[in-house]
């Protein structure tokens, strides 16, 4: 007995051209993954003798280690190559660094890059599966996808759930991955933060912007929370990181407005006591290192997915 | 020997002289005179313009040429024979050039260049500011003695309201109109389009309407105080526009431009990160583009300028905050002006064409833009109605950088005459 999973897209861009199911079917996926490895399966041949490339040309370590870990979980080989040690530092454009990496034979290419709309011009570059691992302020689909993953193991369905997603949100590709990708499970979505960096015109894409902290986080399900990125493109759009804890920090005062077992979440990097008390870091409440862990899982999924679609296959997996 | 061009039978649009009617124009020796007799008239070249408009030949006032520095690009040669096959016969190419055009002896290799390469008649610009820096000013004096017809830093607008007032003012002293890039840079640091929900959504910086208006706005102060005349290049802001109207009925003497792609299209376009579509200022929304048709109808607004600026196909295909602002439009302008502001009914085709024509050459002060008797036989023949598909493949432009690649319009160009003389016909 088994089912078969069939995938039309060689690309993850970004969260909009996915379907409900289709959102399904990766979470239904990466559920094997986890089980499988937690039952103590070390490795999985679906990317037996490929080859990825993780092309970061932005810091990142998270991801890029789950990116990393998920290839050869799959028994892929990958290779990372960062923006320093790449020829684009010597003045190659990014079409044709990429034709490169296809002409020396990748199968897959992982990409961060701090343009946003950077992944999808790969994707129209060449004609392998790109998976969007970050590009500028964009969209960030692979943390969408692990976050809404582990807040479905939560919180079960999270339809008609209430999420708040509070910080930075003007630069935040994680937000906006999120915000699209909540949306089709059905969340009900409120954005908080001060008003600089979360403009109302937000609510075009069907959420709701709140400027007051309190009316955003009470009765939520969960909250998810941003890293304040001061030390690059904000420094303009508020006073400092000591004003942005007193008025927006979580703490654990204002953490009885949210319900008592509601799910804490963030992407990170955290920075302990500027957007969260320390302790509801480490609460009961909190599934951030949750999210990392699942994060190899739902990036083993994707890259299977992709490959599978690039390569016209199917996939079985044991009923 | 004299040269004689009978240009038959046309409908004969000339707006600055109210004309409108079934018609012939005659050119001798390069200039409009009123009639040729039976002999001239044997003699003369004839193009029969049956079922065509007669127009003036197009001027616009706001081309990039790139030459000297960016050839690459575009050069007198290439710019000038892709205006005329887009009808247009007097241009005023802007001096963000390499090096820039703050000195006499750069614009005359411009002008050399001109009288050896050019198809129709090239204007010239001088800097407003030295090396276009925004601290100097720059040898206006010399440049207009050299043939400028107006001082602009056009790409870099000057943001130190001190140096603004001085270069208006001196300018004036030579009557030169300034014509400004309305920008506060301190407003659109890294932005590459317009502020929105549309950037929202593409995650991308956002260039809001106030960068533009609160240049604006300092402008009309400027030219209330010293008497300059300023001029709004591609105006996009709605509020830009009421801004321009509430002036011109102060009577203060400031002018405005408004593209044809602003007028058509707006942020939605970009799509998915389209280069073709990113330009400065930015296409804005439904609203801003509404207001300009309007400020083009009121006469806020007092011309269509194309901002033509090449780029090469490498340059625009990259990643969208790395490819340079610009588009060309030079070769298909009639036809989407047409499409966006006549066939549309808001505008008749006389209105339209005194847009494209006189209008633009009154704030230059340039003698173009009419079928008046005594003035050189520039003719722009069209048919409006002709349906024909945006080729950048087929352009004579250098650049391919061309939103509407690949679209069908109505208003299609068959003949140019620059001085009596045929310098474009569409094959």
């Amino acid at each position: 007995m088994s089912r078969v999973l069939t995938w039309e897209k060689q690309n993850l861009i970004s969260i909009e051209p996915l379907s409900l199911a289709e959102i399904q079917t990766i979470f239904s996926l990466a559920r094997y993954y986890k089980e499988g490895t937690e039952s103590g399966q070390l490795k999985f041949d679906a990317l037996e003798g490929r080859t990825v490339i993780n092309l970061f040309l932005e810091p990142s370590t998270r991801t890029r280690l789950a990116f990393e870990i998920a290839c050869k979980r799959l028994s892929a080989d990958c290779i990372s190559v960062s923006g320093g040690a790449s020829s684009l530092s010597k003045g190659e454009s990014l079409k044709d660094t990429a034709q490169n990496i296809v002409a020396l034979g990748a199968d897959v290419i992982i990409m961060r890059h701090s343009s946003s709309g950077s992944a999808d011009y790969l994707s129209k570059t060449v004609d392998t599966p790109i998976i969007n691992a970050g590009d500028g302020s964009h969209a960030h689909p692979t943390q969408a996808l692990l976050d809404t993953f582990t807040l479905t193991e939560r919180l079960g369905d999270v339809n008609n759930k209430k999420v708040t997603i509070l910080g930075d949100i003007l630069f935040s590709r994680v937000a906006r991955s999120n915000i699209h990708c909540l949306l089709k499970l059905g969340a009900k979505v409120t954005l908080a933060g001060p008003n600089t960096l979360v403009p109302k015109e937000f609510e075009a894409m069907g959420v709701t912007v709140s400027h007051n902290l309190k009316d955003a986080l009470e009765d939520a399900d969960a909250i998810m929370l941003l890293r304040i990125q001061h030390e690059r493109q904000t420094s303009t759009h508020f006073p400092s990181i000591g004003e942005y804890t007193t008025s927006f920090g979580l703490n654990e005062r204002r953490a009885h407005w949210i319900k008592p077992n509601a799910v804490i979440m963030h992407p990170g990097p955290i920075n302990r006591g500027v957007e969260i008390d320390s302790k509801l870091a480490d609460s009961s409440n909190s599934v951030i290192l949750e999210q990392v862990k699942n994060g190899v899982f739902v990036r083993m999924a994707i890259l299977h997915l992709c490959h599978a679609a690039h390569t016209k296959t199917e996939i079985s997996l044991p009923k | 020997m004299t040269q004689y061009t009978w240009i038959k039978n046309g409908l004969v649009i000339d707006p600055a002289n109210d004309r409108e009617a079934i018609g012939d124009v005659f050119i001798q020796d390069g200039l409009i005179v009123d009639s040729l007799n039976d002999a001239e008239k044997k003699e003369a070249t004839h193009f029969d313009a049956k079922g065509l408009v007669v127009a003036p030949g197009l001027v616009d006032i706001h081309v990039h040429f790139r030459e000297p520095g960016q050839t690459h690009k575009e050069d007198i040669a290439s710019g000038s024979r892709a205006a005329a096959a887009g009808g247009y016969t007097s241009v005023v190419c802007m001096p963000n050039t390499s090096p820039v055009c703050d000195n006499a002896g750069t614009l005359e290799r411009i002008n050399n260049s001109i009288e050896k390469e050019a198809v129709i008649n090239v204007y010239t610009t001088g800097c407003l500011t030295m090396g276009m820096k925004g601290e100097e000013l720059a040898p206006t004096g010399q440049l207009k003695q050299a043939g400028i017809v107006a001082v602009t830093d056009d790409g870099l607008c000057i943001q130190n309201n001190e140096i603004m007032r001085r270069s208006v003012e001196y300018a004036t002293l030579h009557n030169l109109p300034i014509m400004d890039h309305c920008q506060d840079g301190s407003l659109t640091e890294n932005a590459v389009m317009h502020e929105g929900e549309v950037s929202l959504k593409l995650g991308l910086k956002g260039w809001p309407r106030a960068a533009e208006d609160i240049v604006v706005a300092r402008n009309i102060i400027l030219s209330e105080l010293t008497g300059a005349r300023i001029h709004m290049q591609h105006v996009s802001s709605y509020h830009s526009v009421e801004l321009l109207r509430n002036a011109k009925a102060k009577g203060i003497n400031v002018t405005g431009e408004a593209s044809p792609h602003h007028i058509e299209f707006t942020d939605a376009c970009i799509g998915d990160y389209n280069t073709l579509f990113k330009m400065n200022p930015p296409l804005r929304t439904d609203k801003d583009r509404l207001a300009l048709i309007e400020g083009l109808k009121d006469g806020t607004l007092d011309c269509i300028a194309t901002d033509h600026a090449p780029h090469s196909p490498t340059e625009k295909d990259c990643e969208f905050d790395k490819a340079p602002f610009g588009i060309i439009g030079l070769e298909n302008a009639l036809a989407s002006t047409l499409e966006t502001l006549y066939h549309s009914k808001e505008l008749s085709l006389k209105e339209v064409i005194a847009l494209m024509t006189h209008k633009g050459a009154e704030i230059c002060d340039l003698t173009a833009g009419t079928l008046s008797v005594g003035v050189a036989g520039d003719v722009c023949i069209f048919d409006p109605d002709q349906k024909w598909t945006v080729d950048a493949e087929a352009f004579k432009s250098k650049s391919r950088n061309c939103p509407w690649n690949g679209r069908t319009l109505r208003g299609q160009v068959k003949a140019t005459f620059v001085g009596g003389k045929e310098i474009f016909r569409l094959r």
